[in-house]
């Protein structure tokens, strides 16, 4: 299994629902031991992308192979080597949390530790209570248990850290850095950025079925290291084009009263010395360092956490 | 239809165990199943069973009395009870809340879920149709089902039945709350041909032969039959076949995971 030390190979990956076309074509691969993120919008292709790679959606055309397994063939193995936690589902109300851990780790033939499971996560008091009684991020950190509670080679986790306040999300990626430590390759679906940037040695950007890159989180990054970006209040209106008219400007766009300018060369002194001309002073002005999420804007001329919706650009 | 499971390598025998011993849990945390399944049956057995004159034989009952004509539907309430109302309604709420589709990534076959479910609901019928033997015998001097190897083929083939349209309503059911209701539905159209209302013996010759093809009409004519010492008719026994046969196709053609 896995002759070419990848974990996932995606290659060609196209679902439609109707009309709608989830996932265009998407190819990448993930390492043996790699945690792997699938960064993008809403209504990208993320939940779809990993729901045909554990099996549960039947791919259109193009193949997937977890460790030279193919989903729909291979069923039985898949789901003894894959963990899957996903979005939107539930365990039974009045069954309490020791439970349902015992019940998942009775499925698998050698399941991890349920104590030190619970204590990684912070369930260990909660043992004993309904489902019901929990909290969305109590609930979140179980099925994320669940998902891990079967020792698997590749765990697929589909927004693992929605809902979760920021110690219990640090306490998630500490648990998810051990869990690689023991060998697991991870494919990580969110929209955090922050969770990228601190977990993923890569990362895959999508954007409305498509791949737009595959690199490290840095590197992404790096990429809009060229492009810089201006944040200020200016002191009267004026017309956006006497902006898009500077060569060095890309994008304009309004935030309230504020402006945010993007570009490249020397942005800064290009528009302040240009709104003077008018007398238009730029107030609060700030410079904003490039990130992923500039990286996002870049390559795809939309915010991250857009909900699928169009900017100008 | 056999609550044995099927051999699958690599899943833990120990998965099986361990899933029926949390749907026990739950069948006693959510005990409507207990309550309308053994309860209501063994309430409205000891209100017939009680009073004397619903235990002389009467003319319009062709020499029955009223417990004669009523004790095979209360057999038939507790069972198609558990099977239309009590079954279906976790199936129903696990796809509803996603817990099937969670279940399908695991190593667990799908199809235990449904056994375990089948499991429970066979054994609780079970139990409701000792109790009601027990009771009646004991408690009200009823005589025991003269032909007792009868009494067990109407029960297998019945519950059969009975159960695969369970698994039908679970099918259909886009929510928990509406496997209730239409588990409900069908509960209350079939106990009308059973007899609740309006006793077998009293329905006009049409009435009767569309009853006579319904699960609860041939299983009350069923039990009548094996309660008075006489072996079932071999159309109603064959009607029950058929509905467990064809509610078992169509429920495994339909049922979906998601």
């Amino acid at each position: 299994m896995g002759a070419s030390g990848s974990a996932v190979e995606i290659a060609h990956l196209r679902k439609t629902y109707g009309a709608l076309t989830a996932v265009d074509d998407i190819s990448f691969t993930v390492a043996e031991g790699e945690i792997f993120g699938i960064l993008g919008p809403n209504g990208a292709g993320k939940t779809t992308t990993v729901e045909c790679a554990v099996g549960l959606r039947t791919p259109d055309s193009g193949t997937i192979r977890l460790l030279g397994l193919d989903p729909q063939s291979d069923r039985e193995q898949i789901h003894e080597i894959v963990g899957v936690q996903l979005q939107a589902s539930a365990q039974p109300a009045k069954l309490r949390v020791r439970e349902i851990l015992d019940m998942y780790s009775s499925f698998y033939r050698q399941p991890a530790d349920i104590g030190e499971l619970t204590e990684a996560l912070g369930l260990t008091s909660k043992l004993g209570d309904y489902y019901k009684s929990l909290s969305g991020g109590q609930r979140q950190r179980l099925s994320v248990a669940l998902a891990l509670i079967g020792r698997p080679k590749i765990a697929v986790l589909d927004e693992m850290t929605t809902g979760l306040d920021p110690q219990a999300r640090h306490d998630v990626w500490d648990l998810i850095k051990g869990v690689r430590a023991h060998g697991t390759t991870l494919l990580l679906v969110t929209h955090f950025m922050e969770e990228a940037e601190h977990l993923c040695d890569r990362v895959a950007l999508l954007d409305r079925g498509r791949v737009v890159a595959v690199d490290s989180p840095d590197g992404l990054a790096g990429r809009a290291a060229g492009s810089r970006r201006l944040r200020f209040t200016p002191s009267a209106p004026f017309d956006d084009a006497l902006l898009t008219a500077l060569p060095d400007v890309e994008q304009v766009e309004h935030e309230g009263p504020h402006l945010v300018v993007t570009g490249r060369g020397d942005l800064l002194n290009d528009v302040v010395l240009t709104l003077a001309q008018v007398n238009v002073r730029a107030q609060d002005l700030s410079f904003v360092s490039s990130t992923l999420e500039d990286a996002f804007l870049r390559l795809t001329g939309h915010h991250l956490d857009e909900h699928g919706k169009e900017t100008r650009s | 239809m056999s609550a044995q499971r099927p051999a699958v390598p690599g899943v833990p025998p120990r998965a099986f165990r361990s899933m029926l011993r949390n749907e026990i849990r739950l069948a006693f945390r959510n005990p409507r199943g207990l309550i309308v399944g053994l309860g209501l049956p063994l309430v409205l057995m000891v209100v017939f069973g009680s009073r004397a004159k619903f235990q002389a034989p009467e003319a319009q009952f062709g020499g029955l009395s009223l417990f004669d004509v009523y004790l095979p539907i209360i057999y038939v309430f507790a069972i198609s009870a558990i099977s239309l109302i009590n079954l279906p309604n976790p199936l129903a709420t696990y796809r509803e809340h996603g817990i099937l589709r969670r279940l399908s990534t695991t190593p667990l076959p799908t199809s235990w879920v449904l056994l375990a479910q089948l499991t429970i609901n066979v054994a609780l019928a079970v139990l409701a149709l000792v109790l009601l033997v027990l009771i009646s015998h004991f408690g009200f001097g009823f005589p025991a089902p003269q032909d007792a190897l009868a009494f067990v083929v109407t029960s297998v083939l019945s519950l059969a039945a009975l159960c695969a349209l369970g698994f039908v309503v679970a099918a259909i059911a886009p929510t928990g709350s509406g496997a209730y209701v239409i588990g409900a539905g069908v509960f209350v159209v079939l106990m009308f041909f059973a007899g609740l209302w309006l006793p077998r013996v009293w329905m006009p010759a049409l009435l009767l032969n569309i009853s006579n093809y319904t699960p609860l009409g041939a299983t009350v004519q069923s039990f009548t039959s094996a309660l008075g010492g006489a072996f079932p008719p071999l159309w109603a026994l064959l009607t029950l076949a058929v509905w467990a046969v064809a509610g078992t196709l169509v429920a495994l053609r339909i049922f979906r995971w998601d």
